[in-house]
């Protein structure tokens, strides 16, 4: 279920503007990875080369290697599609498909690729992802009404149910809790939380306590000015980031010097 | 707040308007131009109105006429053929238009360079500028003669089929012709309405279908023609209303004639080329019954509104406007 990501010499480019420059780094399976850093830096950029979600951007492309338990998401022959059915993402505001109800909402991306589903595989399914997204209780009663007739913190967890409901390797989120308040929040954190038991978690934040909650490991970008590529400075284990970081970058970031 | 000296300020002394909200704004002009809206709006009500007054009171003659007087007898037998004529006429332009247009908007809109879409808009946009005068010197000109050895195939081959029934006309005008012709011509609207709509759709949704792993055309699926699908409809019944109403163009491609069910025949007629065609040297009941063919057009156009409003408003609860 979970794998690693070791990312190798990744650099990503927006046409002629290099956006990330060089980023090596190992990513745990079965844990939670948090990307800080001030905006521009290229975080969510080199999240998205994580699934190849940047190809949608016209003109974004990478180079370098991102190797998924050994395996280069980037070979030769390899289809972005399927990249993405692997590495699922959860992004900024909740997204759940409108037209859609909540059961279809879920059963969206097991429904690609012409794949049939029984009915009673499928109920199975909505249930255990929407459970496993703590949403189950919320919304067991009207399945068949619309997502977008949930709050935002209910569509977000259903975002995550979508994802999780077709089995991914890795879970993206992409500032996944920057639209929700507080409450709804904690209960997307609460849910980050269980989510690393099966698996692996990468998530942009701007918000340094969050990743202080939520993360095992912490890895910080920065970027020497306007036009300037962005970089990863320091990636380390939470706790090292936030009390004892041995860049002064990072130092003056997570406490509050800038950023 | 400071003590208010009692030396003046100035022109307008700050003191009156000091315990009120500052004047922001022109509450006048507010009213007249709310005034104006409304008024367009009541305007085309009112020309609604009117056309519909116009026709039924000058088409009123015909049902109180005497059988003799009319030109087939009675009226239906006169309004008939009509009626499936100019259907039939724009449901072959419909098939032909729609999966085309939507086909170019979504080429347009998803899968064409910046450079190259920019471009087909163009073009589209221009195809959409034409007189119909234009579409139909070409149709009867050029497209009927050469689509001839076509229709002798579909004769030959089809011919137990009643619509492709033989033998084909042999100068081309016809009612498929017809059809065609008013396909080429409503692309345009369909076209450019779809693309425009296609192009609206949240990149959120996009990226959310393609961040499951959905292929390009299962993303189309999943987000674009849901998002869409009232605008679809919308420009499938604007490009219908001129098929329907098209007079021009079918006047000059079509030779016209009585009711026939084979398209490759010449024969069958529409509303608006009937009007046209008669319309100069008609008088008395011949133009009040020509004026009651206008008021049956305008019904069934009508018709065709409502039952795509009913459509588009099935998947209110789903649009995402909650």
């Amino acid at each position: 279920m979970s794998k690693r990501i070791d990312v190798e010499n990744l650099n990503v480019y927006y046409g002629d503007f290099l956006a990330v420059e060089d980023v090596n780094m190992t990513i745990d399976a079965r844990s939670v990875t948090a990307f800080i850093g001030p905006s521009g830096c290229g975080k969510s950029t080199f999240l998205r080369t994580l699934n190849r979600m940047h190809e949608v951007i016209d003109g974004a492309y990478a180079k370098g290697k991102v190797l998924l338990d050994g395996e280069d998401l980037y070979g030769r022959g390899v289809d972005p599609v399927k990249v993405r059915s692997q590495i699922g993402m959860v992004f900024q505001r909740p997204n759940p498909f409108p037209t859609m109800s909540i059961r279809e909402n879920v059963l969206a991306g097991v429904k690609l690729n012409n794949r049939k589903i029984s009915k009673s595989d499928a109920d199975e399914l909505v249930e255990s992802s929407l459970r496993g997204a703590n949403l189950w209780n919320e919304v067991k009663d009207r399945l068949d009404k619309p997502g977008s007739g949930l709050s935002g913190g209910q569509q977000q967890r259903l975002c995550i149910a979508r994802s999780i409901a077709v089995k991914p390797d890795v879970i993206l989120m992409d500032e996944p809790c920057s639209a929700l308040d507080p409450i709804s929040t904690l209960a997307v954190e609460d849910l980050i939380n269980e989510l690393k038991e099966e698996y692996t978690v990468v998530i942009v934040t701007h918000n340094m306590q969050q990743a202080a909650r939520v993360s095992d490991k912490t890895a910080f970008f920065n970027i020497a000015g306007t036009g300037k590529p962005g970089k990863l400075i320091e990636y380390a284990p939470t706790q090292e980031i936030f009390n004892n970081p041995k860049e002064k970058a990072t130092e003056d970031y997570v406490s509050g010097r800038f950023g | 707040m400071s003590i208010s000296s009692d030396a003046p300020t100035g022109p307008s002394s700050p003191k009156s308007s000091r315990k009120e909200l500052p004047d922001v704004g022109n509450p006048a002009a507010d009213k007249i131009f709310s005034g104006i809206s409304l008024a367009a709006g009541i305007l085309i009500l009112v020309v609604l109105a009117a056309v519909a007054i116009f026709l039924v009171a000058q088409a009123l003659p015909v049902f109180t006429a005497d059988s003799e007087d009319l030109s087939q007898g009675s009226f239906l037998k006169y309004i008939y053929p009509l009626v499936i004529g100019t259907l039939i006429a724009s449901a072959i332009a419909l098939l032909l238009a729609t999966p085309v247009g939507i086909g170019v908007a979504l080429y347009i809109s998803h899968y064409a360079p910046k450079k190259i879409s920019q471009a087909v808009g163009y073009v589209i946009d221009l195809l959409a500028a034409i007189p119909s005068v234009i579409f139909g010197a070409w149709g009867a000109s050029v497209l009927a003669p050469k689509i001839v050895p076509f229709y002798d195939w579909l004769a030959t081959y089809f011919g137990f089929i009643p619509i492709f029934e033989g033998p084909a006309s042999q100068t081309g005008k016809t009612i498929l012709t017809a059809g065609i012709v008013l396909g080429i011509m409503i692309l345009p609207i369909i076209t450019a309405m779809c693309r425009e709509i296609f192009v609206q759709t949240p990149l959120l949704q996009q990226e959310a279908a393609l961040g499951l792993g959905a292929t390009r055309w299962e993303m189309i699926r999943m987000t674009v023609f849901p998002f869409a699908r009232t605008g679809i409809v919308s420009s499938v019944m604007l490009a219908l209303g001129r098929a329907l109403g098209e007079t021009m163009a079918v006047t000059l491609v079509l030779a016209s004639g009585p009711l026939t069910a084979s398209l490759i025949k010449s024969g069958n007629q529409t509303f608006a080329s009937e009007i046209a065609l008669n319309f100069p040297e008609a008088y008395g009941i011949r133009m009040s019954e020509l004026i009651a063919a206008g008021l049956v057009l305008f019904v069934i156009t009508l018709v065709v509104n409502v039952i795509a409003r009913m459509i588009t408003s099935r998947y209110k609860e789903f649009s995402g406007a909650n």
